[in-house]
């Protein structure tokens, strides 16, 4: 699926009544997505967690590090919507900086793997030939060792730090990326626009960056919004590990860890951070679907 | 059809060695030394270096690689800094833990995922079809250590009717193959409905039902020999994803498989283990997506005429 140039009209100073009826590609994308009752749910509750996680210190009614013994694993109540954990540190506060780690972290992974695979997928695409071979034969050996594994592996060595487990998780996801962008590249490449671009003398580099790339979007967004839900939950799971974020940072797989000591007494630790990142992801799925039916109606049926 | 699979047996070569190269970059990238790690914080200057000479430490990096790709090429994946056991020993050791899990997710995952399935797909459009679709992507995006550890406030704790860990009798296998098969049972069940829906449209299916074939044979006979294909595809790729499923699995419910293996070698700096363990985990996936090809032959005929006419 490529969103054409070609449908932008070759005059378009052509009068108003053609540029009205041809909008471009992305209005009518959102007009299909607006239609979509989950889809739209999902925007919004991502819209939500953006607020949530901007505005935290609004929004907290404690600060999140700060410890008191005297008020330790208590149960929730009004005064500590979640509890409070160990330390006596509120739950509820903690749950809400959490956002922050979880969605800066699913982001920036993302656009590392995102960058760096988009980059190799064009220029393979673009390319062909032998380089294009060994970029996915490189791929390929990525994807033979389980994404979580290879995340591991490299927190492992690198050292456990928040821009380590963003490169781990990044470094991950990179086969997909690399494979969707190249998909759509051999298609858009031997396009009439790009042989055009060719015949002016522009280069490659501003060929790939300004023809092709833009008509590879559409596949490049659905991927990366699924992509940040993924990031998300290994970023979790590598912090609950204890591989990724650590105490006392407010990060819901590292609170979900420390909790798991207290699953007899204090069950609350572990649920509301676990419900939390299945909130977030479960909506970013949900976004990501709907998208994906929207700049592909074809897929839908 | 043999020599299709001698071929691609002889291409699982290229990328091993390249996960071998891809592992042993990222293992020596680390930033502590392993003989300082072996002989503890008291060791003196002198000891360390002796054993930095004895482990080859002070080789350049390519041979170092050389000899690690040597020797595993013989079967010998060096020692555990650990515990000082051959690695492929300990690694085959734990692997039939491993396996286990792994299978039974699987399982799990088929036999949940595919009626789930096709159960939305036939009853599409419908509250029926709403409920399953959720329930695919709740379980496509809850995090499987917390479900892991949701079971077991709800079934060790609550309810005591499981145990929490180890790794002994048929009831320490429920909540670890729930864990791990959830996510998959989620992508089984939304890859079947859609592939459902593309094949109830299918002229042969409304040829079937005109000949007055019964609902029942049509849906077996007709609707999901052709459905399983795709299903296939994805169950396959993400049993690989599965077996990297095992490091949360086998840590939450403390069972001694390959996963932990890693992550405790991981946390102990005990090289030999990451790079032996990472190979084997790769060699399974490998062999896994050759199996999934000689599925496909199996399951479709179309396929195994091609294979024949490659001859």
């Amino acid at each position: 699926m490529t969103m054409n140039e070609k449908t932008v009209p070759a005059s378009s100073g052509s009068g108003g009544a053609l540029r009205e009826k041809r909008r471009s590609p992305w209005w009518e994308v959102w007009r299909r997505l607006r239609r979509n009752k989950a889809a739209v749910a999902g925007m919004t509750v991502v819209i939500l967690l953006l607020f949530v996680a901007v505005f935290a210190p609004l929004i907290a009614p404690y600060d999140p590090n700060q410890t008191n013994i005297k008020i330790r694993l208590q149960p929730p109540s009004a005064e500590h919507l979640m509890g409070t954990d160990n330390f006596g540190r509120d739950m509820f506060s903690r749950v809400i900086y959490g956002s922050r780690i979880s969605l800066y972290v699913g982001f920036i992974a993302v656009g590392i793997g995102a960058v760096f695979g988009g980059i190799l997928g064009a220029v393979g695409g673009y390319y062909g030939g032998r380089l294009d071979n060994f970029i996915m034969r490189c791929m390929d050996v990525l994807l033979a060792i389980p994404q979580i594994i290879l995340a591991i592996a490299i927190v492992g060595a690198l050292g456990t730090s928040l821009l380590n487990l963003m490169i781990a998780v990044g470094i991950s996801q990179l086969p997909r990326y690399a494979r969707v962008v190249r998909a759509s590249t051999l298609t858009v490449r031997g396009q009439e626009f790009v042989e055009a671009a060719k015949a002016i003398g522009a280069s490659d580099t501003r060929i790939i960056l300004e023809n092709i790339l833009p008509n590879c979007m559409a596949p490049i967004i659905v991927q990366s919004t699924l992509g940040v839900a993924q990031a998300i939950l290994a970023a979790a799971t590598l912090s609950f590990l204890g591989l990724g974020i650590q105490p006392p940072t407010a990060e819901w797989g590292s609170m979900l860890s420390s909790g798991r000591q207290f699953l007899r007494n204090a069950p609350y630790l572990t649920f509301f951070p676990g419900v939390a990142i299945s909130i977030v992801v479960l909506a970013l799925n949900i976004f990501g679907d709907g998208l994906r039916d929207s700049l592909d109606p074809k897929l839908r049926q | 059809m043999l020599r299709y699979f001698t071929k691609r047996l002889i291409f699982l070569i290229p990328v091993l060695l390249g996960v071998s190269i891809v592992i042993f970059a990222i293992v020596h990238l680390a930033p502590g030394d392993p003989a300082e790690v072996m002989l503890g914080p008291s060791a003196t200057q002198e000891d360390i270096g002796k054993l930095r000479e004895q482990l080859g430490l002070t080789k350049p990096l390519y041979v170092q690689y050389w000899i690690f790709l040597t020797n595993a090429l013989k079967g010998d994946l060096g020692r555990s800094i650990k515990s000082n056991a051959p690695v492929l020993e300990e690694i085959l050791e734990r692997f039939p833990a491993t396996l286990t899990l792994a299978s039974l997710g699987m399982l799990f995952a088929i036999t949940v995922g595919l009626p789930l399935g096709v159960l939305a797909a036939l009853k599409q459009n419908t509250w029926v079809d709403a409920l399953c679709s959720f329930f695919a992507l709740v379980g496509f995006s809850i995090p499987n250590f917390w479900v892991g550890l949701m079971l077991m406030l709800l079934l060790s704790i609550t309810i005591p009717i499981l145990p929490s860990s180890g790794f002994d009798s048929w009831k320490n296998l429920i909540m670890p193959t729930i864990v791990l098969g959830i996510q998959t049972m989620a992508v089984i069940a939304r890859m079947t409905r859609s592939s459902m829906l593309e094949v109830i449209r299918q002229d042969y299916v409304r040829t079937a039902r005109a000949k007055g074939i019964s609902d029942r044979l049509v849906l077996t006979r007709h609707i999901l020999t052709n459905v399983m294909i795709p299903v296939v595809t994805i169950a396959g790729i993400y049993f690989g994803h599965s077996l990297g499923g095992v490091v949360i699995t086998e840590t939450i419910f403390s069972i001694p498989g390959l996963g932990r293996l890693i992550v405790d070698a991981i946390r102990a700096q005990d090289y030999p283990v990451v790079q032996g363990g990472v190979l084997f985990f790769a060699l399974c996936v490998g062999i896994v997506n050759l199996l999934v090809d000689l599925l496909y032959a199996v399951l479709d005929p179309r396929i195994k005429a091609q294979y024949r006419s490659a001859k």
